[in-house]
């Protein structure tokens, strides 16, 4: 079993997360998170879904979404060939503001990006295991909430989907 | 100035009639009666077919399908009438057939909220679909049913779902029509690339006992000609699937037989002894293959195939040739060396003779007192043309009419392959005979089957198609019995019927019906059968008890099949 990221591109069409989600389910292969946005071409989404499987799973998931009408490409990277980021976000009580809190916030390159009444919350970008880093920190400041998005991801292989919609 | 707008409704059976549509099998209801008044005034362009449930309108639409080659067409009503269409879609889409199953929904304001006769048919019907819609205005339904069209019949075919609310049906709309060409997501014939046919032709002209598999791809992809040229020039033995039966003609001296679970024994056997083995438009389904491990180990595979996600999906190949087989045989057939393989396919009929003294005498020319279902199967050899389609339902008649049927011109096949639906049989018998009224259509089914679907009758009588309904009744859930006795200790469990007065249900429908229990009576009864002119129902009553050899049992290697 191995992490992977699968990058899809696809039209923007009603129902398309669902069936691209169906593909995984049938195969009994968990999503362990997942991120849809637009792409730099216009009307083309592209979702990015981490999984951790083997490689014959994800090669045949590949292609089963391939085979979904309003899906343009996909592909699949293991984590050496792509660049990728998590946004995690921490909410703390204002009580336990100290300056070893701050010293934390600089040490992770962290910020806080909201500062309310009863609460801060703070911000961290990086790979899971930086974020889940400084959860485990923070839990000795009673952190409230705490939320991870999924990957963001860019391939390192030079092939665009533009290259791939031309030919 | 004259308002040329029209409704939705009728905007559906236009675009029908533009994509050459000329039947429509349903089933009304409130949520698609718009479609239905407006298909009233265009009975000189679309025949509507009323089954007797829109399982049936589904199978018939699949039959249809299959023998025309064109896209099947269906309807049916929101809720329950689109839920009815479920098995047919989930059988459509494993059997690659192509059809437009156009169902009508709420209105869109109701959608949603739980309203009469609301399901969500589009997520029902999202896994089992090539592509699915819901089009919610009037506007919207030209291109709907345009893209459908396309997808249905173009790459792998399928079946699309195209769901209509009842408002946008009502919803007055410009109708004109763009038929659908291309979407630029979509790439159904993937371009045939010269390196792989090169290394394909290295592969095969270096074999020395190459094998063919084909299956429907060849059918699907209009490409018979293409294949016997193949193989007329390589001399190679080739063995068919289910459902590439036909796409060449038994009567082929390189034709060695059938494949899989039920299929004839040299096939099977010797494919763990080639050492190229070349599929073409086949997918190494599991009842071909037996035991994953353990099959064609020996053998380089080399795999022509349309559909990308076949390609190293359950047999790794050597080379895969991506594409329409139509466009790629005639690439490979002129790369290839001219050549003879006597010595190989001697080696097939040697095992053939094997078969036939172990089993397919036994089986056509009985000794025993019961008739047995071979026996039918040779005697409507006899009579039939070459044409002739053969429908059957799931179970023993099925593999046996299979086995014994004379296949010898194209789309004469239609079963349900890779979902194994009962009841598919007498709906999907009728839309075979409605797309081609001059050909013999001899509808074979199980007593179990028939009774699934059996309201059918009534579809055939209104229809008054001549079809011919060839019941092997042998009081029990055969197949399911033959499993029983063989790998269930004789544990007949729920597998045994009772059944009714069959000839007099086929007579209270206006069928001509006739019931053999002797063999004296039978080649008379098929003969007559077979040239009679409206539908006919032949019962014959079978052995209790018999089983269907060879076998692979499951779990088992291809050479592991057995005679007995
Ligand atoms: C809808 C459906 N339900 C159950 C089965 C499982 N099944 C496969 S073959 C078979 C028995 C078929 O019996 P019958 O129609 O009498 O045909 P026979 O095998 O006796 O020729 C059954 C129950 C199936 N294939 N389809």
């Amino acid at each position: 079993m191995n992490r992977y990221t699968v990058s899809l591109f696809t039209e923007n069409f009603i129902g398309i997360l669902n069936r691209v989600t169906l593909i995984f389910t049938r195969r009994g292969v968990n999503i362990d998170a997942l991120t849809a946005s637009e792409s730099k071409e216009d009307g083309v989404h592209r979702i990015t879904i981490e999984v951790t499987t083997t490689e014959d799973q994800v090669l045949q998931i590949v292609k089963q979404t391939e085979k979904i009408i309003d899906v343009i490409k996909s592909f699949y990277y293991k984590d050496d060939e792509v660049v990728y980021q998590e946004i995690a976000l921490y909410k703390i009580p204002i009580s336990s503001l100290d300056p070893g809190l701050e010293k934390v916030i600089r040490q992770y390159n962290a910020r806080i990006i909201s500062a309310e009444k009863e609460f801060v919350v703070i911000e961290m970008t990086g790979h899971k295991e930086d974020t889940k880093a400084l959860l485990e920190i923070l839990k000795d400041f009673n952190i409230l909430e705490f939320a991870r998005s999924g990957r963001v991801a860019v391939a390192k292989p030079m092939g665009t989907i533009e290259q791939y919609l031309n030919n | 100035m004259k308002d040329s707008r029209i409704r939705g409704a009728e905007i559906v059976i236009k675009s029908l009639v533009a994509e050459n549509c000329d039947y429509i099998f349903g089933y009304p209801g409130g949520a698609i009666m718009p479609v239905y008044d407006a298909l009233y005034d265009y009975a000189d362009q679309i025949k509507h077919v009323l089954t007797r449930h829109e399982q049936g309108a589904i199978h018939a639409a699949q039959g249809y399908a299959r023998v025309s080659g064109k896209v099947g067409v269906c309807m049916a009503t929101s809720g329950p009438g689109a839920t009815n269409l479920i098995t047919g879609i989930a059988d459509a889409q494993i059997d690659s057939t192509p059809l437009v199953c156009i169902t009508g929904q709420v209105a869109s304001p109701l959608l949603g909220t739980d309203a009469f006769q609301e399901t969500d048919v589009v997520g029902f019907s999202m896994p089992g679909t090539k592509w699915n819609i819901q089009v919610r205005k009037a506007a919207d339904i030209a291109p709907a049913i345009a893209k459908g069209f396309h997808i249905a019949r173009s790459g792998r075919p399928g079946p699309v779902l195209i769901d209509i609310t009842k408002d946008a049906q009502n919803e007055l709309s410009e109708f004109n029509y763009v038929p659908c060409l291309g979407i630029r997501s979509y790439r159904p014939y993937p371009i045939v690339k010269d390196s792989e046919i090169t290394a394909a032709a290295e592969v095969i002209n270096a074999a020395k006992k190459p094998y063919v598999l084909f299956g429907q791809g060849v059918v699907i992809g209009n490409a018979e000609e293409e294949f016997k040229a193949f193989l007329d020039k390589t001399g190679i033995p080739a063995a068919c699937t289910l459902l590439g039966s036909g796409a060449l003609s038994e009567d082929h001296p390189q034709y060695v037989g059938k494949l899989g679970m039920h299929g004839n024994y040299a096939p099977n056997l010797l494919t763990n002894q080639c050492d190229v083995l070349i599929a073409v438009g086949m997918r190494f389904d599991d009842r071909v293959t037996g035991d994953l491990k353990r099959y064609a180990k020996q053998a380089k595979v080399v795999h022509l195939e349309l559909d990308n996600a076949e390609i190293d999906k359950n047999v790794k190949c050597a080379v895969s040739v991506l594409g329409d087989c139509k466009e790629s045989l005639p690439m490979l057939t002129e790369k290839v060396n001219e050549g003879k393989h006597d010595e190989w396919l001697a080696a097939f009929r040697t095992l053939e003779e094997k078969e036939k003294s172990a089993v397919v005498s036994l089986d056509l020319l009985p000794t025993k007192i019961g008739l047995t279902m071979g026996e039918v199967i040779r005697y409507i050899n006899d009579y039939k043309k070459d044409d002739a389609v053969l429908v059957t339902d799931v179970g023993q008649h099925q593999m046996i009419a299979w086995r014994y049927f004379k296949y010898k011109t194209t789309r004469t096949q239609v079963t349900s392959g890779g979902l194994g639906t009962m009841g598919f049989s007498l709906p999907a018998a009728l839309g075979a005979q409605l797309a081609d009224l001059s050909r013999q259509v001899v509808c074979v089914v199980g007593d179990g089957g028939i009774q699934m679907t059996i309201q059918e009758l009534g579809t055939i009588m209104q229809t008054k198609a001549p079809v011919k309904v060839v019941l092997l009744n042998n009081d029990f859930l055969g197949m399911v019995r033959q499993w029983q006795q063989l790998f269930f200790d004789k544990r007949y469990s729920f597998t045994e019927l009772d059944n009714p007065d069959f000839v007099k249900i086929a007579e209270a429908y206006n069928m001509k019906a006739t019931k053999v229990t002797e063999r004296e009576n039978l080649s008379d009864t098929v003969a007559e059968m077979m040239i009679h002119e409206g539908p006919y129902f032949l019962e014959v009553v079978v052995e209790k008890e018999d089983n269907v050899f060879p076998m692979i049992p499951t779990g088992c290697s291809v050479e592991e099949v057995r005679l007995s």
